[in-house]
């Protein structure tokens, strides 16, 4: 296949985006692709340039500045620098990750080694991510169901959890099982 | 640094002499694991970093996999000293970049290496030298069980070992192999095959510089995606594919020899005389006439060295092995000279017979 922009050399870069639901792909070769700003040394950086693209799509639909719980990290923060801040970043950008998770992998769901000090009793235990998403989704329910006093104690447990965070991010990260 | 200094007593892991030298170059395997509740280190900052490196090194320093192990801390390292360990394949230029927090803990033979605060708080790599993927695979899991003993990881049921980018989430694996491809390049061939790996989700990448212009012709292919596929699949994927990839390789040099027998004796001879007579010789130059030699010592065509030393000299002429050797800092241009003339002098003395 030959590339699209400038049709003399072999394309070498294959580049699917997703906007607005329709999958767009382009065939590229690396001086082309290099002149889009495309870094194929740097497969993080070729996110970057994804994201810009996401980015602008978004900025058009509608504004969401969200911050992580955790680590306070804004959706900004992350489109200027493609990292995510902390483990919770993925659940709290969990919208705007979909599109470029789906475009970058095979799959949605995780499939391989699990670490053995992985269940559910023990993720409930150290209070981070897990059960602050099993909380919103609580309230969320409780909500829909107008279950308003249910509502009121787990908007109240989940501002006790993310107050803990700064707790949570000095206490020692390891602990021995 | 003397640690450093030490390391180039011996050729590299990943150049391991006296192991059988043909297509398949090297092998790597590295997972990304960060630590439960700690903000990655790009959103960290030098405090945390700085704490978490001090808690994590003497446990990296005690894992069974690791030993004997060498510990090295970005900030103490000179510009040189970093540059080797790149070099070497030990860290990767983004650690190179940092300073207080960020370090490496590796094996005294060079064959593990786990990085600390690069852009996750766990980079762990094996490498060997030829295909080894399924090896290395047994090897990194082992020293990663053994590490889940002592640390809790940032893990999700549904998105796996979560990491700081978003195109290592999951396994948080990425597999490769190094390959020598100059028969493929030599004949044209080499552009359908890096197209026909993108396709089915593997990149394809010069280890210095890309395509056509990758110097030396050597490449590295590894898996791109992370996320919905278990490490033995993308593991098999991988070895199928360089396997097919060294097939054609081979193919692609018997033609050579077939079609365009006094080419290649020429490519060959040129290299030869450049080598063993210029004064001054780039990088990229360098690179590619050492695997003109390597790819007549292949063939048969040379008689005079072995593929090994040939390999070892891709190492010793990278700007900072070249500026260890010199026991100075030298800019590019004495760099040229300097590489010359090692060239020069290891090919005279390293001649057989």
């Amino acid at each position: 296949m030959m590339c699209e922009t400038c049709g003399k050399k072999m394309a070498t870069v294959h580049w699917t985006e997703m906007v607005n639901d329709v999958v767009k792909k382009m065939h590229l070769c690396e001086a082309c692709a290099a002149a889009k700003g495309l870094d194929v040394n740097n497969p993080a950086a070729f996110s970057d340039v994804m994201l810009g693209l996401g980015a602008q799509r978004e900025s058009a639909a509608k504004e969401r500045d969200v911050a992580c719980a955790l680590c306070h990290m804004r959706i900004s923060d992350f489109k200027k620098t493609s990292r995510l801040g902390c483990q919770a970043c993925y659940d709290t950008f969990a919208e705007e990750l979909k599109p470029l998770l789906e475009a970058m992998h095979k799959g949605n769901q995780h499939v391989g080694k699990v670490p053995a000090h992985h269940d559910v009793k023990t993720t409930a235990k150290a209070g981070l991510l897990p059960s602050l998403t099993v909380l919103r989704q609580k309230l969320e329910t409780a909500i829909a169901a107008e279950q308003y006093e249910e509502a009121a104690r787990l908007r109240d447990q989940i501002q006790q959890c993310v107050k803990k965070v700064p707790s949570a991010r000095s206490r020692p990260a390891m602990e021995r099982e | 640094m003397k640690v450093v200094d030490e390391l180039l007593k011996n050729p590299s892991a990943w150049l391991k002499l006296g192991a059988p030298t043909g297509v398949m170059v090297s092998s790597r395997v590295r997972l990304a694991r960060n630590l439960e509740g700690v903000a990655f280190p790009g959103w960290a900052g030098e405090e945390e970093s700085l704490r978490l490196w001090q808690e994590l090194r003497p446990i990296l320093e005690a894992l069974p996999g690791c030993m004997p192990p060498v510990a090295l801390e970005m900030e103490g390292l000179s510009r040189v000293d970093k540059d080797i360990l790149v070099e070497r394949h030990l860290i990767s230029r983004d650690l190179a970049e940092k300073g207080r927090g960020s370090g490496l803990v590796f094996k005294a033979d060079e064959t593990v290496a786990i990085m600390v605060n690069e852009e996750d708080h766990i980079r762990m790599q094996v490498m060997s030298p030829g295909l080894s993927l399924r090896g290395l695979w047994h090897t990194i899991d082992g020293i990663d069980t053994d590490l889940e003993q002592k640390v809790r990881y940032a893990f999700s049921a549904r998105m796996g070992y979560l990491t700081a980018c978003p195109t290592n989430v999951g396994t948080g694996m990425r597999a490769s192999v190094m390959l020598h491809l100059p028969g493929l390049v030599l004949m044209n061939e080499i552009n359908p095959i890096i197209k026909g790996v993108n396709k089915i989700g593997l990149a394809v990448r010069g280890l210095w510089g890309e395509g056509t212009d990758a110097a030396g012709n050597m490449f590295q292919i590894s898996n791109q995606t992370t996320l919905g596929e278990a490490e033995d699949t993308i593991i098999s994927r991988l070895e199928q594919i360089v396997l097919e990839i060294e097939e054609h390789e081979k193919h692609a040099k018997a033609r050579l020899i077939q079609q365009k027998e006094i080419s290649l004796r020429d490519h060959v001879g040129r290299a030869c005389g450049i080598l063993t007579h210029a004064c001054l010789l780039n990088s990229k130059e360098t690179l590619d006439m050492l695997s003109a030699l390597r790819l007549g010592i292949e063939l048969g065509l040379l008689r005079e060295w072995s593929a090994s030393m040939i390999d070892e000299l891709f190492l010793l002429i990278q700007p900072g092995h070249l500026q260890k050797v010199e026991g100075k800092i030298i800019g590019a241009e004495k760099r040229d000279l300097a590489r010359a003339k090692l060239i020069r002098a290891r090919l005279i003395s390293g001649k057989r017979g």
